[in-house]
């Protein structure tokens, strides 16, 4: 559903992202993974709008939208849970949800629908964001992304600061997302094992390229791999 | 003791002005974090341009909505057009760029309405309330700049707090990267910013009028108070601008009341420096500085 | 004749007195040659220079705006006023202007040492409308509306009966003028220098490496405030009066027009600035009188170009004439011109951060000039 042809993005003279393609289909997750200043992040960015490509392809559905301005990517269909959360501290967290479905209209997911499948939220309806934990800002900022009832879900380290147990929580929910509502999800992760174990394909990134691309099992087992790129 | 009663109400008059004043810039500065120093320079133009239209045989209430209609419509283009490019730079760019916005205004201005100051009309009667056998300097006209003011103020503040379009710019103003990867049109809630503080500026100049006559450095001194009362209240807190302007009309209207009013000037610096040093996110900060 | 000039490129000392001698020369070669009115704009140009010259320090090496410079040289012209008429000469009155106006610049250097960006502005913007409503406040000592009133300074008799008014006057300014090339020149250049450059770069690393920031920027106000003193008191011998009306705000919104146009943190900058403010009057003048435009047009066309200069520079050109100068003959090595613009550098503002959005295609600097096409630091994971 999402393709991506390759991408290119230099800041200046770095080049963050080097002619990476890859397929995301509904339904399904993809992993991507890599050390500290391997292109994540970026190429994440780029597939937004926050950062216009040098070159290469993004299209939805066989629509281009490679230089569509964030706003309309996001309408289009694309969410994005950024790095850090991108939780609004100075709004409550029933305005942080409420925002996310906004440009949708009437056909946003109603908050009770949030709220079912994130109690913890409804909980905190009232207070200001920054009182969240890790967690529930990580629960927060997912509902949010999927107020606007997105086609594809970009998360941009989930798992980052959260326990292992939040961890395996978010994982879960992540794969289940992509069952029940056919997204289809991207996920960058340097928290590889985790993403493999709900992840139907990884690839793994190193100084913006694709080094490898292949099944989560077959991930896992190359040991050398996983060691070289990864670091374990 | 009348003077002292004469000199708090005009204070609550004059400082109904500032708060609205200061509500432009508060307004300006929560959307773009720029302090915008034409402010005083677009509601003298507007102002401007409502005593063209009242001279060339218009009511009162025309020229006051033709200089609000122009007010919004100015604050758009400004923001789309010359202050949009200078959004993401260091904030003196900024700072410069609005101080030079501000000396072409007021050119422009001198070049088209000359600099001679003009008289313009008061909406009200300017006949000082009679209580017993005392007229007090607080006339139906400063009755109607304080309830306008107010309303306004309210208006704004349900219009972020109730409505999706306030949550929108609220969202846009706090974290504009992030609300832009929430569907927000960031850009156009920004220029809605600054057409509604221009319109809110341009109520204060159309308000302070007929006091100061209207001529192209004639509302200097407004901006400067204003954006004193603005650091007062927090330049991230609406209702603080409006507490900041009453505050500050007040002191102001004692200092000119009992030292002559060539120090209100001083006296608002004065007050602009302490507030700074002692606490410089103001009354009611509502975000802190960030310490390093 | 190469050891003298290697002596002279070595110390920054001598290089100033063969600098300022240079100048010095030209200037009296010039004057000589000019109309009266040519030495009057000579003499005019040399006053704005000493005030463009605190200014722009101020901006390019402490990354500080200040627009209440004009009330500065309100203090140094009001001074000389006093102190003419009190029967002081010459050097003696216009060395008190620099200094009364340094010893005031002194608290109000402190107090805008802790201001930033918009608050530091908006503060000196307070205390340009704020000082001169004195001189309305106390008129039996400040003259009031009408101000002071100054004897022309006579020539001394050893340059002859007819030496002109105008080219004394033009001397007397432009040696002010060259007193403050000096100073600033060998303080861009010294210790003093290095570290009011380092507090522009980046306030936090200059106070991590130790530098106390708000005594530095204080300094550099202080500086530029005694030259602001300077310049006003050179307006005084040269006009004769002094008055409220001549240090209304567009004095400083004028001068600020100079400094950016000229090119925050250069002292040659600071030449051209002086120059455009003089010479642009007459322009639009001409340009009025020949297109046969109004007088309210006339008499608005400079301030408007300041406000064209001032948008145009942030929007397309923040480095200003010498910063154009210099992009183009950077091959030209290093020029006396650039004392204190080198390095990159940014005021930073220290308010709850906002996030910045993605790199922006022209990383448009404000100070110092010369923006270079950096690689930002991408977010990385």
């Amino acid at each position: 559903m999402l393709t991506i042809e390759e991408l290119t993005t230099d800041y200046g003279p770095i080049r963050a992202v080097d002619h990476v393609s890859l397929e995301v289909p509904e339904g399904s997750v993809t992993a991507v993974l890599g050390a500290n200043g391997a292109g994540k992040t970026s190429l994440l960015r780029t597939i937004t709008g926050l950062v216009r490509p040098t070159s290469g392809r993004v299209a939805v559905e066989g629509e281009e939208i490679t230089r569509w301005a964030v706003e309309e990517i996001v309408r289009f269909g694309i969410a994005h849970v950024p790095e850090g959360r991108g939780v609004i501290a100075e709004l409550t967290v029933e305005e942080n949800l409420r925002l996310g479905g906004l440009w949708r209209g009437r056909e946003a997911m109603p908050l009770r629908e949030v709220y079912e499948l994130f109690p913890r939220l409804e909980e905190r309806a009232g207070q200001p964001a920054s009182r969240l934990s890790g967690g529930e800002r990580q629960m927060l900022s997912i509902g949010r992304a999927l107020v606007g009832r997105p086609r594809a879900l970009l998360l941009d380290e989930p798992s980052l600061g959260l326990a292992p147990v939040l961890v395996a929580q978010i994982m879960s929910l992540v794969r289940r997302l992509a069952d029940t509502l056919g997204l289809a999800v991207l996920l960058v992760e340097q928290n590889a094992r985790s993403a493999l174990s709900i992840a139907n394909r990884g690839i793994v990134l190193n100084l913006g390229r694709v080094v490898a691309e292949q099944d989560p099992d077959k991930l896992i087992a190359d040991a050398q791999l996983l060691h070289a790129y990864l670091g374990f | 003791m009348t003077k002292f009663i004469d000199l708090t109400l005009s204070g609550i008059s004059s400082g109904a002005i500032y708060a609205a004043v200061a509500l432009a810039l508060v307004l300006i500065w929560r959307s773009t974090r720029i302090v915008n120093f034409a402010q005083g320079a677009m509601l003298m133009f507007t102002t401007f341009i409502a005593s063209a239209v009242i001279d060339s045989g218009g009511s009162y209430v025309l020229g006051f909505a033709v200089a609000l209609a122009s007010g919004f419509v100015l604050g758009a283009i400004v923001e789309r057009v010359v202050i949009r490019p200078v959004e993401n730079a260091p904030p003196l760019n900024a700072v410069i760029l609005t101080l030079g916005l501000y000396t072409l205004i007021v050119a422009i201005a001198g070049m088209i309405w000359g600099n001679t100051p003009r008289s313009f009309p008061a909406a009200f009667s300017l006949r000082g309330y009679t209580v017993g056998g005392t007229t007090f300097l607080f006339t139906p006209n400063d009755t109607f700049i304080v309830l306008v003011v107010i309303v306004v103020a309210a208006a704004l503040a349900f219009l972020f707090r109730a409505t999706s379009l306030g949550l929108r710019m609220r969202g846009a103003a706090f974290a504009p990267e992030v609300a832009r990867l929430l569907g927000v049109r960031v850009g156009r809630m920004l220029t809605l910013g600054w057409a509604l503080a221009a319109l809110v500026g341009s109520l204060a100049g159309l308000l302070v009028a007929p006091s100061v006559f209207v001529g192209p450095n004639n509302f200097d001194p407004i901006l400067i108070i204003g954006f004193v009362a603005a650091v007062l209240g927090g330049l991230d807190s609406p209702p603080g601008a409006v507490i900041g302007g009453l505050v500050l009309g007040l002191a102001l209207s004692y200092v000119s009341g009992y030292e002559g009013s060539a120090l209100v000037p001083l006296a608002a610096l004065v007050i602009l420096i302490i507030v700074l040093m002692i606490r410089p996110t103001g009354l009611f900060a509502a975000t802190r500085e960030r310490r390093v | 004749m190469t050891a003298a000039r290697d002596v002279i490129r070595a110390s920054t000392l001598l290089r100033s007195v063969v600098l300022v001698l240079v100048v010095g020369l030209v200037l009296l070669v010039l004057s000589d040659q000019m109309s009266a009115y040519r030495d009057l704009q000579l003499a005019t140009g040399a006053y704005y220079f000493c005030v463009l010259a605190g200014l722009t320090v101020l901006a390019g090496s402490s990354g500080q705006i200040s627009l209440g410079h004009g009330a500065l040289m309100a203090v140094g012209a009001y001074t000389v006023g006093k102190l003419a008429n009190a029967g002081w000469a010459l050097v003696p009155e216009l060395a008190a202007a620099a200094a009364v106006t340094l010893i005031i610049g002194i608290p109000v250097g402190l107090a805008c040492s802790r201001l930033r960006g918009p608050y530091l502005a908006g503060a000196t913007l307070a205390f340009a409308v704020g000082l001169p409503a004195l001189a309305d406040r106390f008129p039996t000592a400040f003259g009031g509306e009408n101000g002071l009133t100054i004897n022309p300074p006579t020539p001394p008799a050893s340059l002859g009966v007819n030496f002109p008014l105008e080219r004394w006057q033009a001397w007397i300014a432009c040696i002010g003028a060259l007193v403050v090339v000096f100073v600033f020149y060998n303080l861009g250049r010294s210790g003093v220098g290095r570290a009011l450059r380092a507090v522009r770069d980046d306030e936090i690393a200059a106070s991590l490496a130790g530098l106390r920031v708000g005594r530095w920027h204080t300094l550099a106000f202080t500086l530029s405030a005694a030259a602001a003193g300077l310049g006003g008191g050179l307006l005084a011998v040269v006009t004769g009066t002094v008055a409220p009306g001549a240090f209304p705000i567009q004095l400083s919104l004028t001068l600020l027009a100079g400094v950016v146009i000229g090119g925050l943190g250069s002292l040659m900058g600071a030449v051209w600035g002086a120059a455009l403010l003089v010479l642009l009057p007459n322009w639009t003048n001409d340009l009025a009188s020949s297109f046969s435009l109004s007088t309210n047009v006339a008499h608005n066309l400079p301030l408007a170009i300041y406000g064209l200069v001032l948008i145009g520079a942030m929007l397309a050109w923040p480095s200003g004439i010498q910063g154009g100068f210099r992009a183009i003959g950077r091959w030209a090595g290093p020029t006396i011109a650039s004392s204190f613009g080198r390095g990159r550098g940014k005021t930073t503002t220290v308010v709850a951060g906002e996030p910045s959005t993605e790199a922006p295609a022209a990383a448009s600097v404000a100070i110092p000039p010369a923006p270079e096409a950096g690689a930002k630091t991408p977010s990385e994971s």
